[in-house]
């Protein structure tokens, strides 16, 4: 006797919401606190720091007394920093992503770039930091200086630029690489004229956006920019400097609470410049995007 | 006939100039080869440059010494040199990070993969990615002058800098890392297997946790992995709050020196270039970077070999 499946009562079976339902809510519960914790942090230092920015902040050097201290040598320092890491690192990472992806054949030194490239990711920043207080500043003589800061930055977001453009190479679709070449145009000026221009926004965001991470770190500067006192504008790119999280950084180290007012004012600053330039970059990538539709 | 001949004249002027120009090119793509080897000259010279001052150091430091003994001292009279003591710093606080991170962040993204509609997620996932983009002095002084004087209020003997704070914090600075890594390994999980589960009669929550889960497992240790590598190399985060003395515990509420943290310190600091302080920070570097490296390529790794074997299915 073979006994037949019981179909019917199996259809009807009632399963209990109870599991799905607690698991639900606990990943609420998860996200509830995430989303707290994200709050808090954003909305502590606001409330702490807001009272202390002002003209004057953003104008004074630093100063024994915290009421006088200002942020000024520390976001010019930031601003230059970033400029000429973008300059240094722009240039290289776009150009290793193009050979990575529109010339290299796929042997084994182009599978050892690449392995090497994904590996440089994972190096913490400030080893990055060892690196270039030894290499820049000392090998290469260009001691505590601007520029030594930003090649060390630069080091820092080699990889990320390489990866973001190698995605933004990627996107352009196969076809215009085939109609340029058939046209008789050679693999380099199909890059340089057609497949460049149009992976140009792709390109430009990822950079930029991988630029606000770094100048985030301080980590890698903290070696190199050890000078948190610097009351002067850096001049030529062999000067000395500070950038906001180091000048933040040195604040916080001081027992009088004025100082920490003034850390969470520099964060402030610090955070609407990354602010502005991830506007900028969603910004650009729209408008450079309207023009480009495949 | 003459048409013909000038056309072919013509053609063959055209292949010499083509000719021509790619040899020309040579020279363009050598030179964005040079740019993609300088990323190999960068590893290399990190090695170069940690290995060399680490000799220096070792020379004077047995690699005995460094590896068992368990107090770091460099400035005192009777100078210790004991890795051990750094490590454990960093172990605590990464490990209180993971601690954090783990109960929070996978069911994060199980959710954000397989609960949450598409238009959710692509709101959830920009804004938990958020806590990435924070910088980290950020974190540090959330950890120092907010969570700190939180826990004095239930734990009256916290002292001001503690293993405790900075872990916690750390933990939700690489929540992302593994909410984000895990994401998207559970949305490779091809839908048949999903759509196998649900026929043979499982419940939604049986696949996730039955079928989904288990077929992405090892990306998800892939994606933890990633994020303790990132763990251990945090810097600013514990140099601001976890304290700067080198103690070997494993007490959360002890204050903590993490080997970051170390190289920090020495930086700042007024050790002058070539002392055995400067060299000890460089044989520091060396084991935070193969330390970090460890748990970030075999994370890659494993993250690339999970990927391929789901698209494979």
């Amino acid at each position: 006797m073979v006994r037949r499946p019981d179909i019917r009562s199996w259809a009807k079976r009632r399963v209990s919401p109870l599991p799905e339902w607690l698991f639900l809510v606990s990943c609420w519960l998860c996200l509830l606190i995430v989303l707290a914790v994200l709050l808090t942090i954003l909305g502590d230092v606001v409330v702490d720091g807001l009272p202390r920015l002002g003209f004057k902040f953003l104008t004074s050097f630093p100063s024994r007394r915290p009421e006088d201290a200002g942020i000024f040598a520390a976001w010019v320092g930031t601003v230059y920093v970033m400029v000429l890491t973008a300059v240094l690192v722009i240039p290289v990472g776009v150009g290793a992503a193009i050979y990575l992806e529109e010339f290299s054949k796929g042997g084994w030194l182009a599978r050892l770039i690449e392995l090497n490239i994904s590996n440089l990711a994972g190096v913490p920043g400030i080893v990055y930091g060892l690196l270039g207080l030894q290499l820049f500043a000392r090998w290469f003589r260009l001691g505590e200086s601007l520029l030594a800061g930003a090649l060390t930055l630069s080091l820092v977001v080699l990889p990320v630029v390489v990866a973001a453009s190698r995605e933004a190479l990627r996107s352009v679709p196969r076809s215009i690489r085939e109609a340029a070449l058939a046209l008789g145009a050679t693999p380099w000026e199909t890059v340089r004229d057609h497949v460049l221009p149009l992976a140009f926004s792709g390109i430009l965001t990822g950079s930029i956006l991988a630029l606000s991470r770094a100048i985030g770190e301080a980590a890698p500067l903290i070696t190199i920019g050890a000078l948190t006192y610097v009351a002067f504008l850096p001049r030529t790119p062999l000067d000395p400097f500070t950038v906001l999280p180091i000048q933040a950084y040195n604040w916080l180290g001081r027992p009088q609470p004025g100082f920490a007012q003034n850390a969470a004012a520099a964060i402030i600053v610090l955070m609407i410049i990354l602010l502005l330039l991830n506007a900028g970059a969603i910004v650009m990538r729209n408008f450079l995007q309207k023009k480009t539709r495949f | 006939m003459q048409v013909g001949e000038r056309a072919r004249a013509a053609e063959l002027q055209r292949q010499a100039r083509y000719v021509r120009k790619r040899r020309r090119e040579r020279v363009v793509v050598f030179g964005l080869f040079l740019c993609s080897l300088i990323s190999v000259l960068v590893t290399f010279s990190i090695v170069l440059v940690l290995w060399i001052e680490s000799v220096g150091f070792f020379r004077e430091v047995p690699l005995k010494r460094f590896l068992t003994e368990t107090e770091w001292s460099p400035s005192f009279l009777e100078k210790h040199y004991g890795i051990i003591a750094l490590a454990s710093g960093t172990f605590l606080t990464s490990g209180i990070a993971m601690a954090v991170a783990l109960p929070l962040g996978i069911p994060l993204a199980v959710y954000l993969s397989e609960y949450a509609s598409l238009h959710t997620r692509n709101i959830l996932k920009p804004t938990i990615e958020l806590l990435a983009g924070i910088p980290s002095v950020l974190y540090g002084y959330f950890a120092l002058l907010t969570v700190t004087p939180l826990l004095q209020q239930f734990i009256p003997s916290l002292p001001a800098f503690n293993a405790l704070a900075p872990g916690i914090v750390l933990g939700f600075m690489i929540l992302p890392t593994i909410t984000s890594l895990s994401d998207d390994v559970i949305r490779a999980v091809p839908q048949k297997i999903r759509d196998a589960s649900l026929s043979l009669g499982a419940t939604k929550l049986q696949t996730v946790f039955r079928a989904v889960v288990p077929a992405a497992r090892s990306g998800i240790v892939s994606a933890c992995l990633l994020a303790l590598a990132r763990a251990v190399g945090e810097t600013m985060l514990v140099t601001i709050a976890a304290g700067q003395v080198p103690v070997f515990t494993l007490n959360p509420l002890s204050q903590v020196q993490t080997m970051s943290a170390y190289i920090a310190f020495v930086s700042l600091g007024d050790i002058p270039w070539g002392s055995l302080e400067y060299r000890a920070s460089f044989a520091v570097g060396l084991s935070l970077f193969f330390s970090s490296l460890l748990f970030h390529s075999f994370g890659i790794l494993l993250k690339g070999r999970t990927l391929r074997m789901l698209r494979g299915m």
